[in-house]
């Protein structure tokens, strides 16, 4: 293709994202676009995979049959999640294998908040209200995100988020009205998961290097401060109906700009944790890589049998 | 892994008198797999009654690039529309 025809078919496709019509698997797209939106699916796909391990430490403990099937049915969505990203993701050129060994040498990210540990019950319910609702303001715009397949892998994941959160709040609750200890447990939950929730959402503005670009794909449809600031007004209050308090020292209403003014995050120890050093990297990808090391015989065994159920067919037709 | 496992992509008929549409897809090792796993990954929530699985390979798409010629020969026939007609304003329920 000459230089001319790639410009005019640049310019046909950015009319199309500016009209709101979606980009599907086989139109021509930038070469950029394609791998940022394989950069993007692929790191939520994983994030969705990755997210399982944090709360799968609980589901033989958990306090209640009912509590029991609750996380497990949650953990599975979780699963179906990455499988419908994944599916999405391909439909770019990409191979499962190729994203799941991205996955397994840390080629590719996934989001830092599972790198914090899961010490007590009372954390599955701070993730499910704080980590849960967190993910829903950060996904409910891209259900209008220009990507056909990301699109509606995204009205799939939304629709099932939303009893992610109301369980885990659910369990805060319980706690909060329950004895002083368990009150106290889930106070210290909402501190350690507080501050990484409002990191997960993604660094400031200023220091975003594709967040311009990003938008005009309408890949993200708001800028991480923005969402930010979302989640916490949410948030606030749905903290003092548990009687809980948030542990930022700072946080107050403002009342001219119509939202809660808030301390200054630890980027620092953002940096660190995206860069491997949190304190469960290392056990995340460990476990993500024996699952499917350990896993390996299964597939090998199911894909022998397909084999030979396909022999036995063909000899049949004879 | 030495070979892929194949891509199948799934329609589900939410109840019956609706179509089956596509839904989304897969990797399974052979038909009867990928109709498991189509139940467990998409219809986990009532989503559906009946479930198709196709391999991807088996389906032939036409090409956006050849949008124009297949599709726009029936903009300008309007005439295959009944509001095309004029017809008097008597002339009620037709």
């Amino acid at each position: 293709m000459s230089e001319a025809e790639i410009k005019s078919l640049e310019a046909q496709f950015e009319a199309k994202i500016a009209n709101d019509e979606k980009i599907e698997p086989k139109d021509w797209m930038p070469e950029k676009y394609r791998k940022t939106h394989i950069r993007q699916i692929s790191q939520h796909a994983h994030s969705e995979i990755v997210g399982m391990l944090p709360e799968g430490n609980w589901i033989t403990r958990a306090p209640s049959l009912r509590r029991k099937a609750a996380l497990l049915a949650k953990v599975q969505d979780e699963a179906g999640h990455g499988l419908y990203l994944y599916s999405a993701c391909e439909t770019l050129g990409i191979s499962r294998e190729e994203l799941y060994n991205q996955l397994h040498t840390g080629a590719a990210k996934y989001s830092s908040i599972f790198n914090y540990p899961t010490l007590t019950w009372a954390d599955m319910g701070a993730i499910g209200w704080l980590v849960d609702g967190a993910a829903i303001i950060n996904q409910v715009p891209l259900c209008s995100t220009s990507y056909g397949p990301y699109a509606r892998a995204m009205v799939r994941v939304c629709k099932e988020e939303s009893f992610h959160q109301r369980q885990g709040y659910e369990i805060m609750l319980s706690l909060c009205n329950g004895t002083e200890e368990q009150k106290q447990m889930a106070q210290d939950a909402l501190n350690r998961w507080w501050w990484p929730s409002l990191m997960m959402l993604g660094p400031e503005d200023k220091d975003s290097v594709h967040t311009e670009q990003s938008m005009k794909w309408k890949l993200k449809r708001k800028t991480n401060d923005e969402l930010r600031q979302q989640f916490i007004d949410q948030t606030v209050p749905q903290a003092d109906i548990l009687g809980l308090t948030i542990p930022d020292p700072e946080l107050k209403w403002n009342e001219e700009k119509g939202g809660y003014d808030f301390g200054p995050i630890d980027w620092d120890e953002f940096w660190q944790v995206v860069k491997g050093h949190g304190p469960m990297n290392k056990k995340r990808l460990d476990d993500r890589r024996n699952a499917w090391e350990k896993g390996k015989w299964v597939r090998d065994a199911a894909m022998a049998y397909a084999q030979k159920q396909n022999e036995r067919k063909n000899k049949q037709a004879i | 892994m030495s070979k892929e496992i194949p891509l199948w992509e799934v329609f589900i008929r939410s109840k019956n008198g609706l179509e089956h549409r596509h839904c989304g897809s897969l990797h399974a090792e052979d038909a009867e797999m990928a109709l498991n796993n189509a139940r467990d990954v998409y219809t986990r929530r009532n989503e559906g009654v009946s479930i198709w699985v196709v391999e991807s390979k088996h389906i032939t798409a036409s090409n956006p690039q050849d949008s124009g010629e297949l599709f726009e020969p029936a903009a300008d026939k309007v005439y295959r529309h009944p509001t095309f007609y004029e017809l008097p304003d008597e002339l009620k329920h037709m």
